[in-house]
Protein backbone atom coordinates (compact mmCIF):
# COMPACT_ATOMS: atom_id res chain seq x y z
CA UNK A 1 0.00 0.00 0.00
CA UNK A 2 1.70 2.94 -1.05
CA UNK A 3 1.67 5.89 2.13
CA UNK A 4 1.01 9.05 0.28
CA UNK A 5 2.27 12.09 1.16
CA UNK A 6 -0.87 14.95 1.02
CA UNK A 7 -1.64 15.60 -2.59
CA UNK A 8 -0.01 18.93 -3.39
CA UNK A 9 -2.50 20.45 -4.89
CA UNK A 10 -6.20 20.45 -5.35
CA UNK A 11 -7.68 18.70 -8.07
CA UNK A 12 -9.29 21.35 -10.42
CA UNK A 13 -10.36 19.45 -12.96
CA UNK A 14 -7.53 19.37 -15.42
CA UNK A 15 -4.82 16.81 -15.01
CA UNK A 16 -1.98 19.89 -16.05
CA UNK A 17 -3.07 21.50 -12.86
CA UNK A 18 -1.75 19.12 -10.59
CA UNK A 19 1.03 17.89 -12.31
CA UNK A 20 2.71 21.90 -11.67
CA UNK A 21 1.26 21.85 -8.31
CA UNK A 22 2.82 24.25 -5.47
CA UNK A 23 4.28 22.42 -2.57
CA UNK A 24 5.34 19.45 -3.93
CA UNK A 25 8.10 18.07 -2.36
CA UNK A 26 11.24 18.77 -3.65
CA UNK A 27 12.57 15.69 -5.95
CA UNK A 28 9.08 14.33 -6.17
CA UNK A 29 7.31 14.53 -8.95
CA UNK A 30 3.17 14.62 -8.88
CA UNK A 31 4.10 12.74 -12.21
CA UNK A 32 6.39 9.34 -11.87
CA UNK A 33 8.83 9.35 -14.71
CA UNK A 34 9.79 6.07 -14.59
CA UNK A 35 13.06 4.66 -14.99
CA UNK A 36 14.23 7.58 -12.80
CA UNK A 37 12.57 6.88 -9.27
CA UNK A 38 14.45 4.34 -7.73
CA UNK A 39 13.46 0.79 -8.16
CA UNK A 40 11.45 -1.59 -5.94
CA UNK A 41 9.98 1.64 -4.50
CA UNK A 42 6.33 2.56 -5.00
CA UNK A 43 5.04 5.22 -7.08
CA UNK A 44 2.76 7.72 -6.63
CA UNK A 45 0.06 7.20 -9.10
CA UNK A 46 -1.21 10.76 -8.85
CA UNK A 47 -2.68 11.86 -11.87
CA UNK A 48 -5.12 14.75 -11.18
CA UNK A 49 -8.51 13.79 -12.50
CA UNK A 50 -8.05 10.46 -13.45
CA UNK A 51 -9.16 9.10 -9.76
CA UNK A 52 -12.24 11.11 -9.74
CA UNK A 53 -13.72 10.14 -12.84
CA UNK A 54 -13.40 6.75 -11.95
CA UNK A 55 -15.07 7.03 -8.80
CA UNK A 56 -17.65 9.50 -10.19
CA UNK A 57 -20.40 6.57 -11.11
CA UNK A 58 -19.69 4.83 -7.66
CA UNK A 59 -20.25 8.49 -6.41
CA UNK A 60 -23.49 9.87 -7.96
CA UNK A 61 -25.19 6.12 -7.34
CA UNK A 62 -24.03 5.99 -3.37
CA UNK A 63 -25.05 9.72 -3.11
CA UNK A 64 -28.42 8.83 -4.69
CA UNK A 65 -29.42 5.76 -3.44
CA UNK A 66 -27.61 5.13 -0.70
CA UNK A 67 -26.74 8.90 1.67
CA UNK A 68 -30.26 10.05 0.55
CA UNK A 69 -31.92 7.44 1.39
CA UNK A 70 -30.39 6.85 4.77
CA UNK A 71 -30.92 10.45 5.25
CA UNK A 72 -34.03 10.80 4.05
CA UNK A 73 -35.58 8.13 6.08
CA UNK A 74 -34.43 9.19 9.37
CA UNK A 75 -36.56 12.55 8.36
CA UNK A 76 -39.81 10.73 7.54
CA UNK A 77 -39.34 8.50 10.84
CA UNK A 78 -39.89 11.92 12.29
CA UNK A 79 -43.15 12.72 10.73
CA UNK A 80 -46.57 11.16 10.42
CA UNK A 81 -49.66 12.05 8.06
CA UNK A 82 -49.89 10.26 4.49
CA UNK A 83 -48.08 11.54 1.24
CA UNK A 84 -48.07 15.23 1.61
CA UNK A 85 -49.87 15.96 4.38
CA UNK A 86 -46.95 14.96 6.20
CA UNK A 87 -45.98 16.65 9.48
CA UNK A 88 -43.25 16.84 11.97
CA UNK A 89 -43.95 15.20 14.79
CA UNK A 90 -40.64 14.72 16.33
CA UNK A 91 -40.36 11.01 18.46
CA UNK A 92 -43.87 10.10 17.89
CA UNK A 93 -43.22 7.34 15.82
CA UNK A 94 -40.36 6.48 18.18
CA UNK A 95 -42.53 6.34 21.05
CA UNK A 96 -45.55 4.39 19.17
CA UNK A 97 -43.16 1.70 18.85
CA UNK A 98 -41.93 1.30 22.14
CA UNK A 99 -46.02 0.77 23.10
CA UNK A 100 -46.50 -1.74 20.10
CA UNK A 101 -47.00 -4.84 21.15
CA UNK A 102 -46.82 -6.17 17.35
CA UNK A 103 -43.20 -4.40 16.94
CA UNK A 104 -41.98 -6.30 20.49
CA UNK A 105 -43.51 -9.54 19.32
CA UNK A 106 -41.58 -9.13 15.96
CA UNK A 107 -38.30 -8.13 17.57
CA UNK A 108 -38.67 -11.21 20.05
CA UNK A 109 -39.14 -13.41 16.61
CA UNK A 110 -36.38 -12.17 15.47
CA UNK A 111 -34.33 -12.39 18.41
CA UNK A 112 -35.30 -15.90 18.80
CA UNK A 113 -34.42 -17.11 15.29
CA UNK A 114 -31.23 -14.84 15.60
CA UNK A 115 -30.09 -16.93 18.77
CA UNK A 116 -30.93 -20.38 17.68
CA UNK A 117 -29.83 -20.27 13.99
CA UNK A 118 -26.86 -18.38 13.69
CA UNK A 119 -24.92 -20.37 16.54
CA UNK A 120 -26.51 -23.79 14.65
CA UNK A 121 -25.70 -22.79 11.52
CA UNK A 122 -21.99 -21.56 11.50
CA UNK A 123 -21.21 -24.76 13.92
CA UNK A 124 -22.92 -26.53 11.71
CA UNK A 125 -20.44 -25.11 8.48
CA UNK A 126 -17.59 -25.30 10.72
CA UNK A 127 -17.72 -29.12 11.46
CA UNK A 128 -18.51 -29.72 7.28
CA UNK A 129 -15.33 -27.06 6.88
CA UNK A 130 -13.17 -29.18 8.79
CA UNK A 131 -14.81 -32.64 6.99
CA UNK A 132 -14.03 -31.03 3.99
CA UNK A 133 -10.37 -29.52 4.73
CA UNK A 134 -9.24 -33.77 5.61
CA UNK A 135 -7.02 -35.44 3.36
CA UNK A 136 -8.77 -38.79 4.49
CA UNK A 137 -12.23 -37.98 2.68
CA UNK A 138 -13.03 -39.02 -0.66
CA UNK A 139 -14.60 -37.77 -3.27
CA UNK A 140 -14.16 -33.87 -1.67
CA UNK A 141 -15.11 -31.80 -4.85
CA UNK A 142 -18.40 -33.11 -5.11
CA UNK A 143 -19.62 -33.41 -1.79
CA UNK A 144 -18.19 -29.47 -1.32
CA UNK A 145 -19.77 -28.39 -4.52
CA UNK A 146 -23.44 -30.28 -3.21
CA UNK A 147 -23.18 -28.18 0.16
CA UNK A 148 -22.56 -25.03 -1.63
CA UNK A 149 -25.25 -25.21 -4.19
CA UNK A 150 -28.10 -24.33 -2.09
CA UNK A 151 -26.80 -20.71 -1.39
CA UNK A 152 -27.48 -20.14 -5.26
CA UNK A 153 -30.83 -21.08 -4.94
CA UNK A 154 -33.41 -17.20 -4.24
CA UNK A 155 -34.98 -17.17 -1.18
CA UNK A 156 -38.51 -17.33 -2.80
CA UNK A 157 -37.95 -20.44 -4.91
CA UNK A 158 -36.56 -21.65 -1.86
CA UNK A 159 -39.61 -21.21 0.38
CA UNK A 160 -41.97 -22.20 -2.23
CA UNK A 161 -40.19 -25.71 -2.20
CA UNK A 162 -40.09 -25.98 1.55
CA UNK A 163 -43.22 -24.56 1.28
CA UNK A 164 -44.60 -28.16 0.11
CA UNK A 165 -41.62 -30.03 1.58
CA UNK A 166 -43.01 -29.21 5.26
CA UNK A 167 -46.77 -30.05 4.62
CA UNK A 168 -48.06 -32.22 7.22
CA UNK A 169 -49.69 -34.38 5.48
CA UNK A 170 -47.80 -35.03 2.40
CA UNK A 171 -44.39 -33.16 2.45
CA UNK A 172 -41.13 -34.91 1.76
CA UNK A 173 -39.68 -34.26 5.31
CA UNK A 174 -42.37 -35.81 7.42
CA UNK A 175 -42.30 -38.84 4.29
CA UNK A 176 -38.66 -39.25 5.61
CA UNK A 177 -39.46 -38.69 9.36
CA UNK A 178 -41.81 -41.52 9.23
CA UNK A 179 -39.09 -43.92 8.54
CA UNK A 180 -37.49 -42.89 11.77
CA UNK A 181 -40.84 -43.61 13.35
CA UNK A 182 -41.86 -39.78 14.08
CA UNK A 183 -44.93 -38.94 13.83
CA UNK A 184 -46.39 -36.03 11.12
CA UNK A 185 -45.35 -32.46 12.67
CA UNK A 186 -47.15 -29.73 11.84
CA UNK A 187 -44.58 -27.73 10.35
CA UNK A 188 -46.30 -24.76 9.17
CA UNK A 189 -49.14 -24.79 11.43
CA UNK A 190 -47.99 -24.71 15.01
CA UNK A 191 -46.32 -21.47 16.21
CA UNK A 192 -43.71 -23.43 17.75
CA UNK A 193 -43.04 -25.84 14.86
CA UNK A 194 -43.56 -22.80 12.35
CA UNK A 195 -40.48 -21.19 13.77
CA UNK A 196 -38.55 -24.11 13.84
CA UNK A 197 -39.30 -24.74 10.49
CA UNK A 198 -38.18 -20.89 9.36
CA UNK A 199 -34.81 -21.55 11.08
CA UNK A 200 -34.41 -25.27 9.28
CA UNK A 201 -35.03 -23.77 6.14
CA UNK A 202 -32.68 -20.71 6.86
CA UNK A 203 -29.66 -23.31 8.04
CA UNK A 204 -30.29 -25.52 4.86
CA UNK A 205 -30.07 -22.12 2.92
CA UNK A 206 -26.82 -20.97 4.20
CA UNK A 207 -24.91 -23.44 6.07
CA UNK A 208 -22.85 -24.67 2.73
CA UNK A 209 -21.77 -20.82 2.11
CA UNK A 210 -20.45 -20.54 5.01
CA UNK A 211 -18.51 -23.93 5.22
CA UNK A 212 -16.92 -22.77 2.07
CA UNK A 213 -15.38 -19.68 3.04
CA UNK A 214 -14.57 -21.69 6.88
CA UNK A 215 -12.91 -23.74 4.36
CA UNK A 216 -10.92 -21.32 2.45
CA UNK A 217 -9.80 -20.02 6.12
CA UNK A 218 -8.99 -23.27 6.96
CA UNK A 219 -6.31 -24.15 3.92
CA UNK A 220 -5.09 -20.59 4.87
CA UNK A 221 -3.40 -21.81 8.51
CA UNK A 222 0.34 -22.70 8.04
CA UNK A 223 0.98 -26.22 7.98
CA UNK A 224 4.21 -25.78 10.54
CA UNK A 225 1.78 -24.50 13.10
CA UNK A 226 -0.17 -27.65 13.62
CA UNK A 227 3.58 -29.80 12.53
CA UNK A 228 4.74 -27.79 15.69
CA UNK A 229 2.23 -28.09 17.86
CA UNK A 230 2.78 -32.19 17.12
CA UNK A 231 6.31 -32.27 18.17
CA UNK A 232 4.78 -30.37 21.68
CA UNK A 233 2.58 -33.14 22.03
CA UNK A 234 -0.38 -31.74 21.53
CA UNK A 235 -3.48 -33.97 20.64
CA UNK A 236 -6.37 -33.05 18.03
CA UNK A 237 -8.89 -31.08 20.61
CA UNK A 238 -5.82 -29.16 21.68
CA UNK A 239 -4.56 -28.52 18.05
CA UNK A 240 -8.04 -27.43 17.16
CA UNK A 241 -8.39 -25.04 20.20
CA UNK A 242 -4.92 -23.01 19.93
CA UNK A 243 -4.47 -23.11 16.52
CA UNK A 244 -7.56 -23.80 14.26
CA UNK A 245 -9.89 -21.19 16.01
CA UNK A 246 -7.96 -18.73 16.61
CA UNK A 247 -6.61 -18.95 12.86
CA UNK A 248 -10.36 -18.63 11.65
CA UNK A 249 -10.89 -15.82 13.93
CA UNK A 250 -10.82 -12.77 11.53
CA UNK A 251 -13.43 -15.11 9.02
CA UNK A 252 -15.70 -16.37 11.91
CA UNK A 253 -16.02 -12.57 12.82
CA UNK A 254 -17.11 -12.06 8.60
CA UNK A 255 -19.86 -14.94 9.07
CA UNK A 256 -21.11 -14.12 12.39
CA UNK A 257 -21.52 -10.31 11.16
CA UNK A 258 -22.89 -10.92 8.10
CA UNK A 259 -25.15 -13.76 9.43
CA UNK A 260 -26.36 -11.06 12.35
CA UNK A 261 -27.04 -8.33 9.88
CA UNK A 262 -29.28 -10.96 7.50
CA UNK A 263 -30.92 -12.78 10.05
CA UNK A 264 -32.44 -9.37 11.89
CA UNK A 265 -33.21 -8.40 8.46
CA UNK A 266 -34.95 -11.75 7.54
CA UNK A 267 -38.05 -11.40 5.02
CA UNK A 268 -38.51 -13.27 2.43
CA UNK A 269 -38.71 -17.26 4.11
CA UNK A 270 -41.63 -16.02 6.57
CA UNK A 271 -43.03 -14.24 3.88
CA UNK A 272 -43.28 -17.23 1.90
CA UNK A 273 -43.67 -20.03 4.05
CA UNK A 274 -46.06 -18.64 6.80
CA UNK A 275 -47.30 -15.12 6.53
CA UNK A 276 -45.74 -14.42 9.15
CA UNK A 277 -48.21 -16.61 11.20
CA UNK A 278 -49.53 -19.00 12.26
CA UNK A 279 -50.38 -16.27 15.66
CA UNK A 280 -48.12 -13.70 14.06
CA UNK A 281 -45.32 -16.42 15.28
CA UNK A 282 -42.91 -16.14 12.19
CA UNK A 283 -43.60 -12.08 12.30
CA UNK A 284 -39.79 -10.81 12.03
CA UNK A 285 -39.03 -6.78 12.09
CA UNK A 286 -38.50 -5.94 8.24
CA UNK A 287 -42.23 -7.83 7.77
CA UNK A 288 -43.66 -5.90 10.10
CA UNK A 289 -41.71 -2.40 8.57
CA UNK A 290 -42.74 -3.87 5.17
CA UNK A 291 -46.29 -4.25 6.31
CA UNK A 292 -46.98 -0.79 7.58
CA UNK A 293 -44.87 0.66 4.84
CA UNK A 294 -46.20 -0.75 1.92
CA UNK A 295 -49.61 -2.55 3.20
CA UNK A 296 -51.03 0.24 5.26
CA UNK A 297 -48.93 3.41 3.54
CA UNK A 298 -47.92 4.51 7.47
CA UNK A 299 -44.38 5.68 5.69
CA UNK A 300 -43.07 7.60 8.88
CA UNK A 301 -43.80 4.65 11.45
CA UNK A 302 -42.17 2.25 8.72
CA UNK A 303 -39.44 4.57 8.38
CA UNK A 304 -39.10 4.46 12.57
CA UNK A 305 -39.01 0.80 12.42
CA UNK A 306 -36.39 1.03 9.89
CA UNK A 307 -34.09 2.86 11.79
CA UNK A 308 -34.51 1.42 15.24
CA UNK A 309 -33.54 -1.93 13.61
CA UNK A 310 -30.43 -0.30 11.96
CA UNK A 311 -30.11 0.60 15.47
CA UNK A 312 -29.94 -2.74 17.17
CA UNK A 313 -27.68 -3.97 14.03
CA UNK A 314 -25.09 -1.61 14.43
CA UNK A 315 -25.40 -1.85 18.04
CA UNK A 316 -24.63 -6.07 17.67
CA UNK A 317 -22.44 -5.39 14.84
CA UNK A 318 -19.66 -2.95 16.69
CA UNK A 319 -20.31 -5.79 20.05
CA UNK A 320 -19.36 -8.58 18.02
CA UNK A 321 -16.58 -7.13 16.51
CA UNK A 322 -15.36 -5.42 19.92
CA UNK A 323 -15.60 -9.17 21.54
CA UNK A 324 -14.42 -11.11 18.72
CA UNK A 325 -12.17 -8.53 16.94
CA UNK A 326 -8.16 -8.65 17.02
CA UNK A 327 -6.87 -7.32 20.44
CA UNK A 328 -4.26 -4.73 20.17
CA UNK B 1 -7.03 -43.15 12.62
CA UNK B 2 -7.19 -44.86 9.52
CA UNK B 3 -11.26 -45.88 9.70
CA UNK B 4 -12.20 -41.94 9.80
CA UNK B 5 -12.10 -41.31 6.27
CA UNK B 6 -14.66 -43.75 5.29
CA UNK B 7 -17.15 -42.54 8.06
CA UNK B 8 -16.16 -38.83 7.57
CA UNK B 9 -17.01 -39.10 3.72
CA UNK B 10 -20.36 -40.84 4.55
CA UNK B 11 -21.32 -38.07 7.09
CA UNK B 12 -20.27 -35.43 4.15
CA UNK B 13 -22.07 -37.63 1.72
CA UNK B 14 -25.52 -37.55 4.20
CA UNK B 15 -24.75 -32.97 4.44
CA UNK B 16 -24.19 -33.50 0.50
CA UNK B 17 -28.08 -35.71 0.40
CA UNK B 18 -29.82 -33.28 3.11
CA UNK B 19 -28.84 -29.93 1.08
CA UNK B 20 -29.20 -31.23 -2.56
CA UNK B 21 -31.99 -34.03 -2.50
CA UNK B 22 -34.76 -31.24 -2.06
CA UNK B 23 -33.74 -29.91 -5.33
CA UNK B 24 -34.49 -33.62 -6.71
CA UNK B 25 -37.88 -33.63 -5.27
CA UNK B 26 -38.54 -30.38 -6.79
CA UNK B 27 -37.68 -31.42 -10.34
CA UNK B 28 -40.05 -34.45 -9.64
CA UNK B 29 -42.76 -32.72 -8.32
CA UNK B 30 -42.65 -30.03 -11.05
CA UNK B 31 -43.37 -32.51 -13.83
CA UNK B 32 -46.19 -33.78 -11.52
CA UNK B 33 -49.77 -33.36 -12.18
CA UNK B 34 -51.33 -30.83 -9.29
CA UNK B 35 -53.56 -33.19 -7.88
CA UNK B 36 -49.96 -35.51 -7.14
CA UNK B 37 -48.17 -32.77 -5.67
CA UNK B 38 -49.58 -33.21 -2.42
CA UNK B 39 -50.36 -37.41 -2.66
CA UNK B 40 -48.88 -39.61 -0.15
CA UNK B 41 -46.13 -41.18 -0.31
CA UNK B 42 -44.55 -37.80 -1.77
CA UNK B 43 -43.72 -38.71 -5.76
CA UNK B 44 -40.00 -39.22 -6.44
CA UNK B 45 -40.45 -40.27 -9.95
CA UNK B 46 -41.16 -38.27 -13.02
CA UNK B 47 -44.48 -37.57 -13.55
CA UNK B 48 -44.86 -36.83 -17.47
CA UNK B 49 -47.00 -33.40 -16.91
CA UNK B 50 -44.08 -30.68 -17.48
CA UNK B 51 -45.38 -29.45 -21.12
CA UNK B 52 -48.88 -29.28 -19.28
CA UNK B 53 -47.24 -27.37 -16.22
CA UNK B 54 -45.01 -25.40 -18.38
CA UNK B 55 -48.10 -23.97 -20.57
CA UNK B 56 -50.17 -23.58 -17.80
CA UNK B 57 -47.65 -21.07 -16.18
CA UNK B 58 -47.38 -19.21 -19.35
CA UNK B 59 -51.26 -18.80 -19.31
CA UNK B 60 -50.95 -17.65 -15.70
CA UNK B 61 -47.98 -15.39 -15.16
CA UNK B 62 -47.02 -15.11 -18.81
CA UNK B 63 -43.51 -16.97 -18.33
CA UNK B 64 -42.02 -15.85 -21.30
CA UNK B 65 -42.64 -12.60 -20.83
CA UNK B 66 -41.44 -12.72 -16.90
CA UNK B 67 -38.23 -14.34 -17.90
CA UNK B 68 -37.06 -11.72 -20.51
CA UNK B 69 -37.67 -9.37 -17.68
CA UNK B 70 -35.54 -11.20 -15.36
CA UNK B 71 -32.89 -11.91 -17.79
CA UNK B 72 -33.20 -8.10 -18.46
CA UNK B 73 -32.77 -7.08 -15.33
CA UNK B 74 -30.55 -9.02 -13.97
CA UNK B 75 -28.57 -8.42 -17.56
CA UNK B 76 -28.12 -5.23 -17.03
CA UNK B 77 -27.71 -4.70 -13.51
CA UNK B 78 -24.54 -6.98 -13.52
CA UNK B 79 -22.96 -4.97 -16.56
CA UNK B 80 -23.77 -1.70 -14.64
CA UNK B 81 -22.63 -2.84 -11.09
CA UNK B 82 -19.42 -4.42 -12.69
CA UNK B 83 -18.67 -1.60 -14.39
CA UNK B 84 -19.12 1.26 -11.68
CA UNK B 85 -17.05 -1.46 -9.46
CA UNK B 86 -14.41 -2.08 -11.57
CA UNK B 87 -13.82 1.75 -12.09
CA UNK B 88 -14.20 2.56 -8.36
CA UNK B 89 -12.16 -0.43 -7.08
CA UNK B 90 -9.37 0.99 -9.67
CA UNK B 91 -9.45 4.20 -8.60
CA UNK B 92 -9.21 2.70 -4.60
CA UNK B 93 -6.67 0.58 -5.42
CA UNK B 94 -4.01 2.42 -7.47
CA UNK B 95 -4.62 5.89 -7.23
CA UNK B 96 -4.04 8.47 -4.63
CA UNK B 97 -6.56 11.25 -4.41
CA UNK B 98 -8.17 13.74 -1.79
CA UNK B 99 -10.86 12.13 0.12
CA UNK B 100 -10.24 8.76 -0.95
CA UNK B 101 -9.77 6.77 2.89
CA UNK B 102 -13.34 9.13 3.68
CA UNK B 103 -15.26 7.71 0.99
CA UNK B 104 -14.06 4.39 0.80
CA UNK B 105 -15.15 4.07 4.68
CA UNK B 106 -18.40 5.64 3.95
CA UNK B 107 -19.48 3.01 1.33
CA UNK B 108 -17.84 0.64 3.60
CA UNK B 109 -20.38 1.47 6.10
CA UNK B 110 -23.33 1.30 4.46
CA UNK B 111 -23.16 -2.34 4.02
CA UNK B 112 -24.22 -2.57 8.24
CA UNK B 113 -27.40 -0.60 7.61
CA UNK B 114 -30.06 -2.60 6.52
CA UNK B 115 -31.41 -2.25 2.70
CA UNK B 116 -35.13 -1.76 4.40
CA UNK B 117 -34.17 1.69 5.90
CA UNK B 118 -33.29 3.11 2.07
CA UNK B 119 -36.58 1.16 0.85
CA UNK B 120 -39.54 4.16 1.30
CA UNK B 121 -37.05 6.96 0.11
CA UNK B 122 -36.27 5.31 -2.90
CA UNK B 123 -40.16 3.98 -3.73
CA UNK B 124 -40.46 7.62 -3.01
CA UNK B 125 -38.14 9.17 -5.36
CA UNK B 126 -38.99 6.59 -8.08
CA UNK B 127 -42.74 7.41 -7.50
CA UNK B 128 -41.34 11.41 -8.12
CA UNK B 129 -40.06 10.61 -10.85
CA UNK B 130 -42.62 8.61 -12.68
CA UNK B 131 -40.50 5.75 -12.41
CA UNK B 132 -42.35 3.09 -10.51
CA UNK B 133 -43.45 0.02 -12.55
CA UNK B 134 -40.31 0.22 -15.15
CA UNK B 135 -37.14 -1.39 -15.56
CA UNK B 136 -34.87 1.54 -14.53
CA UNK B 137 -36.48 1.48 -11.08
CA UNK B 138 -35.61 -2.21 -9.93
CA UNK B 139 -32.11 -1.57 -11.76
CA UNK B 140 -30.98 1.42 -11.02
CA UNK B 141 -30.76 1.41 -7.15
CA UNK B 142 -28.40 -1.89 -7.63
CA UNK B 143 -25.43 -0.27 -9.45
CA UNK B 144 -23.58 0.53 -6.64
CA UNK B 145 -22.50 -2.75 -4.66
CA UNK B 146 -20.12 -1.95 -1.48
CA UNK B 147 -19.48 -5.39 -1.81
CA UNK B 148 -18.64 -5.11 -5.45
CA UNK B 149 -16.27 -2.04 -5.09
CA UNK B 150 -14.29 -3.83 -2.11
CA UNK B 151 -13.92 -6.78 -3.96
CA UNK B 152 -12.65 -4.93 -7.02
CA UNK B 153 -10.32 -2.88 -4.96
CA UNK B 154 -8.81 -5.73 -2.78
CA UNK B 155 -7.85 -7.81 -6.15
CA UNK B 156 -6.95 -4.69 -7.88
CA UNK B 157 -4.32 -4.14 -5.28
CA UNK B 158 -2.15 -6.90 -5.41
CA UNK B 159 -1.77 -6.06 -9.45
CA UNK B 160 2.14 -4.97 -9.44
CA UNK B 161 2.44 -0.50 -10.54
CA UNK B 162 4.96 -2.10 -12.81
CA UNK B 163 2.77 -3.23 -15.30
CA UNK B 164 0.72 -0.25 -15.52
CA UNK B 165 3.87 1.86 -15.37
CA UNK B 166 5.12 0.23 -18.41
CA UNK B 167 2.08 0.19 -20.14
CA UNK B 168 2.33 4.17 -19.60
CA UNK B 169 5.82 4.55 -20.49
CA UNK B 170 4.81 3.31 -24.07
CA UNK B 171 2.54 6.07 -24.16
CA UNK B 172 -1.04 4.16 -23.06
CA UNK B 173 -3.20 6.87 -21.85
CA UNK B 174 -5.39 6.63 -18.85
CA UNK B 175 -8.02 4.59 -20.29
CA UNK B 176 -6.15 2.33 -22.75
CA UNK B 177 -4.79 1.96 -19.28
CA UNK B 178 -7.58 0.06 -17.84
CA UNK B 179 -8.89 -1.56 -20.90
CA UNK B 180 -6.00 -3.24 -22.27
CA UNK B 181 -4.01 -4.09 -19.30
CA UNK B 182 -6.36 -4.08 -16.15
CA UNK B 183 -9.30 -5.87 -17.14
CA UNK B 184 -7.68 -8.36 -18.74
CA UNK B 185 -5.41 -9.16 -15.90
CA UNK B 186 -8.17 -9.51 -13.19
CA UNK B 187 -11.02 -11.18 -15.75
CA UNK B 188 -11.42 -14.12 -13.42
CA UNK B 189 -12.13 -12.21 -10.59
CA UNK B 190 -14.27 -9.60 -13.05
CA UNK B 191 -15.95 -12.69 -13.92
CA UNK B 192 -16.57 -13.86 -10.13
CA UNK B 193 -18.12 -10.20 -9.53
CA UNK B 194 -19.90 -10.83 -12.62
CA UNK B 195 -21.30 -13.73 -11.09
CA UNK B 196 -22.21 -12.66 -7.52
CA UNK B 197 -24.44 -9.50 -9.14
CA UNK B 198 -25.97 -11.58 -12.03
CA UNK B 199 -27.31 -14.43 -8.88
CA UNK B 200 -27.78 -11.15 -6.83
CA UNK B 201 -30.23 -9.64 -9.65
CA UNK B 202 -31.89 -12.77 -10.52
CA UNK B 203 -33.04 -13.44 -7.08
CA UNK B 204 -33.99 -10.47 -5.66
CA UNK B 205 -36.93 -10.04 -4.38
CA UNK B 206 -38.52 -7.47 -1.75
CA UNK B 207 -37.39 -4.43 -3.98
CA UNK B 208 -38.80 -5.55 -7.33
CA UNK B 209 -41.84 -6.95 -5.29
CA UNK B 210 -42.79 -3.45 -4.21
CA UNK B 211 -41.81 -1.09 -7.30
CA UNK B 212 -43.18 -3.82 -9.88
CA UNK B 213 -47.02 -3.11 -10.31
CA UNK B 214 -48.39 -4.64 -13.49
CA UNK B 215 -47.77 -8.13 -13.85
CA UNK B 216 -46.22 -7.94 -17.33
CA UNK B 217 -43.22 -6.52 -15.49
CA UNK B 218 -42.70 -8.92 -12.93
CA UNK B 219 -39.78 -10.90 -12.97
CA UNK B 220 -39.85 -14.44 -11.76
CA UNK B 221 -39.68 -14.57 -7.93
CA UNK B 222 -42.05 -11.65 -7.95
CA UNK B 223 -44.31 -13.48 -10.25
CA UNK B 224 -43.78 -17.18 -8.26
CA UNK B 225 -44.98 -15.57 -5.09
CA UNK B 226 -47.66 -13.79 -6.45
CA UNK B 227 -48.69 -16.92 -7.49
CA UNK B 228 -48.74 -19.00 -4.40
CA UNK B 229 -50.40 -15.89 -2.53
CA UNK B 230 -53.34 -17.18 -4.53
CA UNK B 231 -55.90 -19.01 -3.27
CA UNK B 232 -56.97 -21.24 -6.33
CA UNK B 233 -52.87 -21.92 -6.38
CA UNK B 234 -51.83 -24.96 -8.92
CA UNK B 235 -49.11 -25.80 -6.97
CA UNK B 236 -47.08 -28.20 -9.36
CA UNK B 237 -46.84 -24.59 -11.45
CA UNK B 238 -45.48 -22.73 -8.57
CA UNK B 239 -43.01 -25.43 -8.04
CA UNK B 240 -42.20 -25.87 -11.53
CA UNK B 241 -41.39 -21.61 -11.12
CA UNK B 242 -38.99 -22.46 -8.26
CA UNK B 243 -37.35 -24.70 -10.61
CA UNK B 244 -37.34 -22.49 -13.19
CA UNK B 245 -35.49 -20.38 -11.12
CA UNK B 246 -32.79 -22.14 -9.80
CA UNK B 247 -31.75 -24.33 -12.53
CA UNK B 248 -30.11 -21.52 -14.75
CA UNK B 249 -28.08 -20.54 -11.45
CA UNK B 250 -26.84 -24.03 -11.03
CA UNK B 251 -25.78 -24.78 -14.57
CA UNK B 252 -23.99 -21.14 -14.16
CA UNK B 253 -21.88 -22.17 -10.92
CA UNK B 254 -21.56 -25.53 -12.24
CA UNK B 255 -19.77 -24.23 -15.38
CA UNK B 256 -17.97 -21.06 -13.82
CA UNK B 257 -17.67 -23.28 -10.51
CA UNK B 258 -14.45 -22.12 -10.47
CA UNK B 259 -14.40 -18.15 -10.99
CA UNK B 260 -17.14 -18.42 -8.09
CA UNK B 261 -15.21 -20.10 -5.40
CA UNK B 262 -12.49 -17.90 -6.18
CA UNK B 263 -14.36 -15.21 -5.77
CA UNK B 264 -15.87 -15.63 -2.18
CA UNK B 265 -12.56 -16.88 -1.44
CA UNK B 266 -10.78 -13.33 -2.42
CA UNK B 267 -13.83 -11.22 -0.34
CA UNK B 268 -13.68 -13.12 2.43
CA UNK B 269 -9.70 -13.96 3.17
CA UNK B 270 -7.69 -10.94 1.87
CA UNK B 271 -7.18 -8.97 4.65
Amino acid sequence: MALAPPEPARATGTVAATRVGAGTPPGHRATPRPGRTRPGRRRLLTRGSVPYLLIMPAVLGFAIFKAYPIAASFWISLTTGNGDARQFTGLANYRRLMDDPLFWTALRNTALILVVQVPLMLGLALLVALGLNSTKVWLRPLWRLGVFVPSLTGLVAAGVMFSVILNRDAGLLNWVLSFLGIDPVNWLGSPFWARVGVVLVITWHYTGYNAVMYLAGLQGIPKELYEAAMVDGAGPVRRFFSITLPQLRPILLLTVVLSTIGTLQLFDEPYVLTGGGPDNATLTVTMYLYNNGFKYFDFGYASALAYALALIVSVLGILQVRLMGERR
Amino acid sequence: MKSRGPLLTLLLAGAFGLCVGPFYWLAMAATQDDKDVFSWPPKLLPGGHLMENLQGLQDSIGLTRVLFNTVLVAGLQTVGAVVVSVLAGYAFAKFDFRGRNLFFVLLLSTLVIPDTVMLIPIFQMMMDLGMIDSYESVILPGLVTPFGIFLMRQALRSMPDELLDAARVDGAGELRVLWRIVIPVNRPIIAALALFVFLGGWNQFVWPLIALRSPEMYTLPVATATLQGLSTTNYAQVLLASAIAAIPVMALFLVLQRQFISGLLAGATKE
